[in-house]
């Protein structure tokens, strides 16, 4: 069963169309990294998939759900450019928040969880303002999979993280596939992305321009697709 | 019931993090002082005029003191993009903006009840005697203008100008609520009993709140997603 489908998808910003006629699908339990130069079309995408933007042509499916519809975004999980969590709220205040938002049973405990398990249950009371830009990240990741998505979707996920926040990130995403979570990620961190990745799409200008699985000269030379297919 | 509970997850959230940085309670307090104070070099306190006035100037402070209120309400959210998180999570577009509602509300009606009694010290007015008939009317002006400026605020969030832009659209669109709160709280503030005509604008308060916030909560996902 796909877990996302992409169907004639176009994006228009004014008369500019940041995507043109996108399709493809995400089988459920994949990795696919969304590749592509800046302004290729991938955050307008993974935007549209979050249900933060909408489509001006085409649909999209979320695990048999319209993207904006209540029960497909409690089953989502987003890590964009920003961390989404709140300066003035401690990190328990910002975990119970969010947790309420997605009718999390326990509020409290799996807030408390998710702090042991990012390590920040020893300033759960310290205000986001006051934190390291790496702890302010490890919440965000804790933020993001709080709610036991089944569908994560991250958007330049190891761009300006500490060496511990990527391994947290890392460790996450590992037992996410293994569990059977379907992931898409943005990235032009290629090597980390590629190693993860069971699937590849590359978007240039906003069309795709491939869509397959990943393959093991992928991995080895990670130019080989821009070179093939990406914008001479 | 979970509606609810998750608008003031939002609203508590708004009032938490503003008892901590005190951003704009600061800011719309000292702005509300300043109009209470300059207004009063232009007027004589103890003249009849001030009494034919004194709502006009209330409500004139409230709503310049709640534009500021109001203009920070969803640019707060901007920061570290946690508008973004807000949107992509299960909770409604009305829920959030009801929470928003309720939070801006309780921040504006902490403002005008601290400003009511300077009011009354500048300008040498007594305590009226309907004084709960005004609180009522201040509760209804004030929901009239939290529904109206917190939807704007949504809309002017991602302008650059966003700081004018919210005042010149909310004001016109006010102008029923504001007559209204004027209206009667002059009224109430001369100690006047309320004549039979004057209760009209009870219903038209209520029913500018009653229209407003649904129209509202039916139109804010359009205003937040598109």
């Amino acid at each position: 069963m796909s877990a996302v489908a992409i169907d004639g998808v176009w994006k228009f910003f004014g008369d500019y169309p940041a995507l043109r006629d996108v399709s493809f699908n995400v089988e459920g339990g994949a990795c696919l990294a969304l590749l592509g130069r800046n302004g290729a079309g991938k955050t307008t995408l993974l935007r549209i998939l979050a249900g933060l933007s909408k489509t001006s042509k085409g649909s999209i499916t979320i695990l048999d759900q319209d993207a904006r519809a209540q029960a497909a975004r409690r089953q989502i999980g987003v890590l964009g450019h920003g961390i989404g969590v709140y300066e003035e709220l401690s990190a328990f205040e910002n975990l119970r928040l969010f947790a309420r938002l997605y009718g999390i049973a326990d509020p409290v405990k799996t807030s408390m969880e998710w702090l042991e398990r990012t390590g920040l249950e020893r300033v759960r009371d310290g205000l986001v303002r006051e934190f390291s830009r790496g702890m302010r990240q490890r919440l965000a990741v804790a933020r993001a999979f709080l709610h036991n998505p089944r569908l994560l979707l991250l958007d330049e996920p190891f761009t300006a993280l500490d060496d511990r926040a990527i391994k947290v990130l890392q460790d996450l995403l590992k037992n996410a596939l293994a569990e059977g979570r379907t992931i898409i990620m943005s990235t032009h961190q290629l090597r980390e992305a590629l190693e993860l990745a069971t699937d590849v799409a590359l978007i240039n200008r906003g069309k795709l321009a491939f869509r397959g699985l990943r393959t093991r000269e992928m991995v080895e030379d990670p130019g080989w697709l821009y070179r093939h297919y990406g914008e001479a | 019931m979970n509606f609810l509970r998750l608008a003031w997850a939002v609203a508590a959230k708004d009032l938490r993090s503003e008892v901590r940085s005190k951003e704009t309670i600061n800011a719309s307090l000292s702005f509300a002082l300043v109009i209470l104070l300059l207004f009063s070099f232009a007027f004589d306190p103890d003249s009849e005029q001030i009494r034919e006035i004194s709502g006009g100037l209330l409500w004139l402070v409230f709503a310049f003191a709640g534009t500021l209120i109001l203009n920070r309400s969803f640019a707060r959210e901007l920061v570290n993009d946690c508008l973004d998180a807000l949107i992509a999570s299960p909770a409604s577009g009305a829920q959030l903006f009801l929470g928003k509602c309720l939070g801006n509300y309780v921040l504006l009606l902490i403002v005008e009840c601290l400003c009511l009694p300077i009011f009354a010290v500048f300008y040498n007015i007594r305590v009226p005697r309907s004084l709960a008939l005004l609180f009522l009317v201040m509760l209804l002006g004030t929901w009239g203008i939290t529904v109206i400026g917190t939807l704007f605020s949504a809309m002017t969030v991602n302008l650059r100008l966003r700081e004018i832009m919210l005042p010149s659209l909310i004001y016109p669109m006010l102008i029923p609520a504001l007559m209204g709160s004027i209206h009667l709280s002059t009224i109430l503030i001369a100690g006047d009993p309320l004549a039979a005509d004057d209760q009209i604008w009870f219903r038209v308060l209520v029913g500018f709140d009653l229209i407003f916030t649904i129209l509202s909560l039916g139109l804010v996902e359009i205003v937040l997603v598109g």
